[in-house]
């Protein structure tokens, strides 16, 4: 079943053509990698998809659904949740708070609720957070729950970021660079880390990596573009052999 | 000495409280939306107004029936102001910052709007209503309570407690529920909040209606103890309530609580001790040095600018 389709998807930032006429399709349950070099656009698809931009030409369908027009919190709540290049966790609030913020908006009870706390406000409260500390207890950082994220060293940043993006139920997992940053240790335990949240939850996952460890050992097809355009795309054998991908990565000027 | 001290200090209790609620609203939108809306105490004086026509009809001005007692005139007087004057403060996020939000302006042109908007205001009201001046009518009678030589009133009493009271239930609602949490998000990394599921727009028009209430609640009042209303009103207060949220650490809703106590004592105090046309002068120089010595104000950390 197709999960996420997307057709010839175009976006233009005052002339500058940094996604151009990308056609690509995700399964459900698949762990796909997109690739590129700097500035080749692999952010701005993953902008597209969770809505921060409405692109200027083409669709983005998701379940059936096309994303045009929907803002990136109603994206979110259909179920594409995503990490980013540069955590972007709220570093002055506890890990547990910055999941709880993530969890709130997906329940449905309105803004009477701020001032009238009713039993069934309360116990909706009682099972968010209660979800939360289950899902740090799953990834070992329930201890520190209480911690701001500040305080803790960046492979565990990582993963609260990746807590909290699953702590809303995705259905599509956008892992912007996750490996950016970690030391190689810390790049084995991460590989391990996806691996197992791929096994464990329902969902598909679609990454932005440069460390190519991560992605040809994680990943069942790959999509490689360059300035904008899809120039490869197939299993990770198939990449490391394709002449376009060399060629986008090293120049064609070689011998 | 020791008396004098003490009626000194419930004055400035209640300027400070007057300070503060306004300052609230400062900070409040400064932490959310990082815009300075210069606008804010001109919403005070359209709170003071609404206020002023709400009692004036209940209390049977314009025709109507006068057939609540003045006690009950005031407590329908209160919501109902803050919830017009939310309102407005709503409607001026709609129409004046959103758009400029919306095509990514730069913040320079949102403050200078906000600045435009507050000018607005005051000359709206000008066209609206002339320029007499308007006498808040009295609602409750006064009640004197006197300690040793100590002079208090039912009212200043009133607004100090309403100040508390405010920063309690505001500290409550910023630290223990999702929009309160949601608005500190924003605050500490803007760009991830609306990948997180939580809708901006939603979070911002809650902060101009708790600001704006609050400013509401401030003119309110702010005209019962000083009963004569004028289109400039807000002008004067509102800067002074915006110095006072930057000395306590704007961003902050700690700093502008004590920043608008801190004003108010200093005010006071340099009037106990030095003819009052010094006041300005002198209280504005300590402030000044204590933003020297922490330039991030009382509360406030220092904020690293993201590219």
């Amino acid at each position: 079943m197709t999960l996420l389709q997307i057709k010839d998807l175009t976006q233009l930032f005052s002339g500058l053509c940094a996604v151009s006429e990308l056609n690509l399709n995700l399964d459900e349950r698949e762990l796909v990698g997109l690739i590129g070099p700097n500035g080749a656009g692999k952010t701005t698809v993953f902008n597209l998809a969770s809505g921060f931009y409405q692109p200027t030409h083409g669709k983005i369908i998701f379940q059936g659904r096309n994303l045009a027009g929907l803002k990136p919190h109603q994206v979110s709540a259909l179920g594409i949740a995503r990490t980013f290049q540069n955590i972007r966790l709220w570093k002055e609030m506890s890990v547990l708070d910055n999941i709880l913020v993530a969890q709130h908006f997906h329940l449905g009870y309105g803004l009477g609720s701020l001032f009238f706390r009713t039993p069934r406000y309360l116990k909706r409260e009682r099972e968010i957070r209660h979800k939360a500390l289950e899902l740090l207890e799953i990834f070992k950082i329930d201890a520190y729950a209480e911690e701001k994220p500040g305080n803790l060293p960046y492979g565990m940043q990582r993963k609260v970021e990746i807590v909290r993006a699953l702590s809303s139920g995705p259905k599509l997992l956008l892992l912007d660079e996750p490996a950016a940053g970690l030391q190689s240790a810390d790049v084995n335990e991460l590989i391990t880390l996806i691996q197992w949240v791929y096994d464990q939850f329902d969902l598909s996952i679609w990454m932005i990596e440069h460390q190519m460890k991560v992605v040809m050992s994680l990943c069942s097809r790959i999509g490689v573009i360059d300035f904008g355009r899809l120039i490869a795309s197939g299993t990770p054998t198939e990449i490391q052999q394709s002449p376009e991908v060399i060629k986008a990565y090293l120049g064609d000027d070689q011998l | 000495m020791f008396d004098t001290l003490l009626q000194n200090l419930l004055n400035a209790l209640q300027w400070g409280s007057f300070y503060s609620l306004i300052a609230l609203g400062y900070t409040l939108v400064y932490g959310v939306l990082r815009l300075i809306n210069f606008a804010h105490g001109d919403i005070v004086m359209v709170g003071a107004y609404i206020a002023f026509f709400i009692s004036s009809l209940l209390l049977g001005q314009y025709g109507m029936p006068a057939f609540l007692p003045g006690w009950a005139v005031l407590a329908l007087t209160i919501p109902l102001t803050m919830v017009l004057t939310s309102v407005v403060g709503v409607t001026l996020e709609r129409v004046a910052y959103r758009p400029l939000r919306r095509k990514g302006a730069n913040r320079l042109y949102v403050v200078i709007t906000a600045l435009m908007a507050g000018l607005i205001l005051e000359n709206g009201n000008l066209l609206l209503l002339g320029a007499s001046r308007k006498k808040f009518p009295e609602m409750i009678d006064k009640v004197v309570y006197k300690f040793g030589s100590v002079y208090v009133t039912n009212l200043k009493i009133g607004v100090i407690l309403t100040a508390i009271l405010s920063f309690i239930v505001l500290h409550f609602i910023i630290t223990k529920t999702k929009v309160g949490m949601a608005m500190r998000a924003i605050s500490y990394d803007k760009f991830a909040v609306p990948l997180m599921g939580i809708p901006i727009d939603t979070v911002i028009v809650f902060t101009f209606v708790l600001g704006s209430s609050m400013a509401g609640l401030a003119g309110i009042l702010f005209a019962l103890s000083y009963p004569i209303l004028d289109p400039y009103m807000g002008m004067s207060i509102g800067w002074k309530a915006f110095i006072a949220a930057v000395v306590g650490g704007i961003g902050d809703i700690r700093g502008a609580f004590a920043g608008g106590f801190i004003l108010g004592i200093i005010e006071i105090m340099v009037v106990a001790f030095f003819p009052s046309s010094y006041r300005d002068l002198i209280a504005f120089s300590i402030l000044l040095l204590i933003l020297t010595v922490k330039p991030t104000g009382l509360f406030g950390v220092a904020q690293t600018t993201k590219i």
